[in-house]
């Protein structure tokens, strides 16, 4: 590689730079790591050094209803969540990339504003409207609010596979005779397939890990996965949110690892198949 | 096609309903709250979650002779500034290291960096308890060792803060980065070393000027990010060390006091709009969608 070159410096610089990296994956896993130890810690207090190894603190969490409940009601918002707005992320990914029509640089930009839009903010606009017009906090709010924090990512991810689709193939389905919907759906959705399993399990896991907007917005009793957790930090640190910790880890890496996984092993299986299809 | 009669291939009506109900959400569910939420910053507060529709300028009156106010928000700024700098500074090596590595596992590296994204937020914080507090890991491993025989105080500090949102910030910016670096042509590398260029020249005149916009993209996404945590400070920080996001969660949820709140929700939207409008103005919005979406 001819950016490191053969001088002492460059390499001196490279080795520097590795270093750095190293350091940064470290200081991204180090605490996740000692949570995952921690969670099969025997002590009964929740910190090093470790005392023996124990499952006392999954069995504890698997008895705690308020953490189960809360748990169904994130896996419930997060798979409502994650279906609507991939559904109308991508067809408005689809509106930006094939259509012309005014207004249609104003709604890119606008699409992506709640991604950046600080979420506390956009949880206290919510509820002040919401106030004003003196309507109850509803799990369809609460719904609702986690679409509208996950469409920027699905339209974007759409967006960007979208462009290299191209057009001609919708066009040469259309001129021969296939209407709009069926060429949406037997061409585009097809090739589409990644960014929408993609856009879907993003979707997924912003909402069951959305906390700051989720605070604003839970109807009254109800608790989210994270609110739940902030609330029982408040309580005291007890090793049972480790073990808690490390159990939504094994959800929310597992369910992404194994789509994309499953998803990897399909293309592999449609490219070995794609050529036979192209004799017949 | 028969469905469409007369309507054209790329017909701007079929376009407006395939966005409709993202713009309704839009518009319902972003536009309008912080329309109505400007309003609300001029109603008079009575008592605890009880206000009037009046019109007064006491609350912009009080954020802007109020010091408490001036104090909070330039603290955020300089926690939000201090988090984004040494994130760009760290995070540049490892978005270059992945870039430029011959590793055959490159993707692995970025998968890492993808898989914090998958974790909770909540847990990812919290687990800074894990090595900043009294029996984490540096304490315990410190008096084990001898050299310390009090545990040192670094949980509920500012330095808690900043450290826990580095570590929630620090794949954006790598990510930034990596997409900008991603995108430069590599031959122009090759031609600097042939016409006679060192690799560090090499990399100060070709490699590191072209990267800027994906720098300056990281920078902004962790500054905005880091100035409206809310969950950070609330977690790792004592009470000195909260920031203008919980200022705001606490006049609403605590005070039940919303015309203020909502003045200093407006407050915070208008400081943070300014600087990525600045932004905006000389880099464009492009980088920020390609980090995003990237």
């Amino acid at each position: 590689m001819t950016r490191r070159g053969g001088n002492q410096e460059g390499r001196w610089a490279w080795r520097l730079t590795g270093f750095i990296t190293l350091l940064v994956y470290i200081f991204m896993f180090a605490p996740i790591i000692a949570t995952v130890v921690l969670s099969f810690n025997a002590s009964m207090f929740g910190g090093f050094p470790m005392t023996g190894f124990s499952l006392q603190w999954y069995v504890k969490l698997m008895g705690n209803e308020q953490v189960i409940a809360a748990f169904r009601t994130s896996l419930w918002i997060a798979l409502v969540t994650a279906l609507v707005t991939t559904a109308i992320g991508v067809v408005t990914a689809f509106a930006l990339t094939r259509f012309d029509f005014r207004g249609k640089q104003m709604l890119s930009t606008l699409v992506i504003l709640p991604a950046l839009v600080p979420e506390t903010i956009l949880g206290v606009g919510l509820l002040v409207l919401i106030k004003a017009v003196e309507q109850p906090r509803t799990l369809l709010i609460l719904i609702l609010g986690h679409i509208l924090l996950t469409v920027p990512y699905v339209v974007l991810i759409a967006q960007a596979r979208m462009v290299g689709i191209r057009r001609v193939y919708e066009e040469a389905a259309l001129s021969l005779g296939a209407s709009r919907l069926s060429s949406f759906r037997e061409i585009t959705l097809p090739l589409l397939v990644p960014a929408v399993v993609a856009g879907a399990m993003l979707a997924f896991t912003i909402s069951f890990d959305n906390t700051s907007a989720s605070l604003f917005w839970r109807p009254a009793g109800v608790e989210t996965m994270p609110t739940q957790i902030l609330s029982m930090l408040k309580i005291s640190i007890s090793p049972e949110i480790n073990a808690l910790g490390t159990a939504m880890i094994v959800v929310t890496v597992g369910i992404p690892l194994v789509g994309g996984l499953i998803l990897q092993s399909l293309t592999k299986l449609r490219k070995r198949t794609e050529p036979t299809e192209g004799v017949q | 096609m028969s469905m469409n009669k007369g309507w054209t291939l790329y017909d701007p009506r079929l376009a407006w309903m395939l966005v409709a109900p993202v713009l309704l959400l839009l518009v319902f569910f972003l536009v309008l709250p912080i329309a109505v939420m400007a309003v609300y910053t001029f109603f008079t507060f009575v008592t605890a979650g009880i206000e009037e529709s009046t019109l007064t300028l006491a609350n912009w009156h009080e954020f802007f002779t109020d010091s408490y106010y001036h104090g909070f928000l330039f603290k955020t700024l300089r926690v939000g500034a201090m988090t984004a700098l040494i994130c760009g500074v760290l995070g540049y090596f490892p978005a270059y290291f992945i870039w430029a590595t011959t590793f055959r596992h490159k993707w692995l590296l970025l998968l890492l960096l993808i898989v914090p994204f998958w974790i909770s937020f909540t847990i990812r914080t919290f687990s800074w308890i894990n090595i900043l507090g009294e029996q984490g890991v540096i304490n315990v491993t410190l008096i084990r060792l001898g050299l310390i025989d009090e545990p040192l105080h670094m949980l509920y500090t500012e330095g808690a803060v900043i450290m826990g949102l580095l570590h929630f910030l620090l794949p954006y910016m790598i990510l930034n980065v990596y997409v900008s670096l991603e995108s430069i042509d590599r031959t122009l590398i090759a031609a600097a070393r042939s016409m006679g260029c060192t690799s560090a020249q090499a990399f100060r005149e070709v490699t590191l000027p072209l990267s800027l916009p994906g720098l300056a993209a990281g920078l902004l996404l962790c500054f905005v990010l880091a100035a409206g945590s809310y969950v950070t400070p609330q977690l790792l920080g004592a009470g000195r060390d909260a920031l203008f996001g919980n200022l705001i969660y606490d006049t609403i949820m605590g005070q039940l006091n919303w015309p203020m709140g909502a003045t200093l929700s407006i407050v915070l939207f208008v400081v943070l709009g300014c600087f990525a409008a600045v932004y905006t103005r000389y880099m464009g919005m492009s980088q920020i969608v390609k980090g995003l979406g990237g």
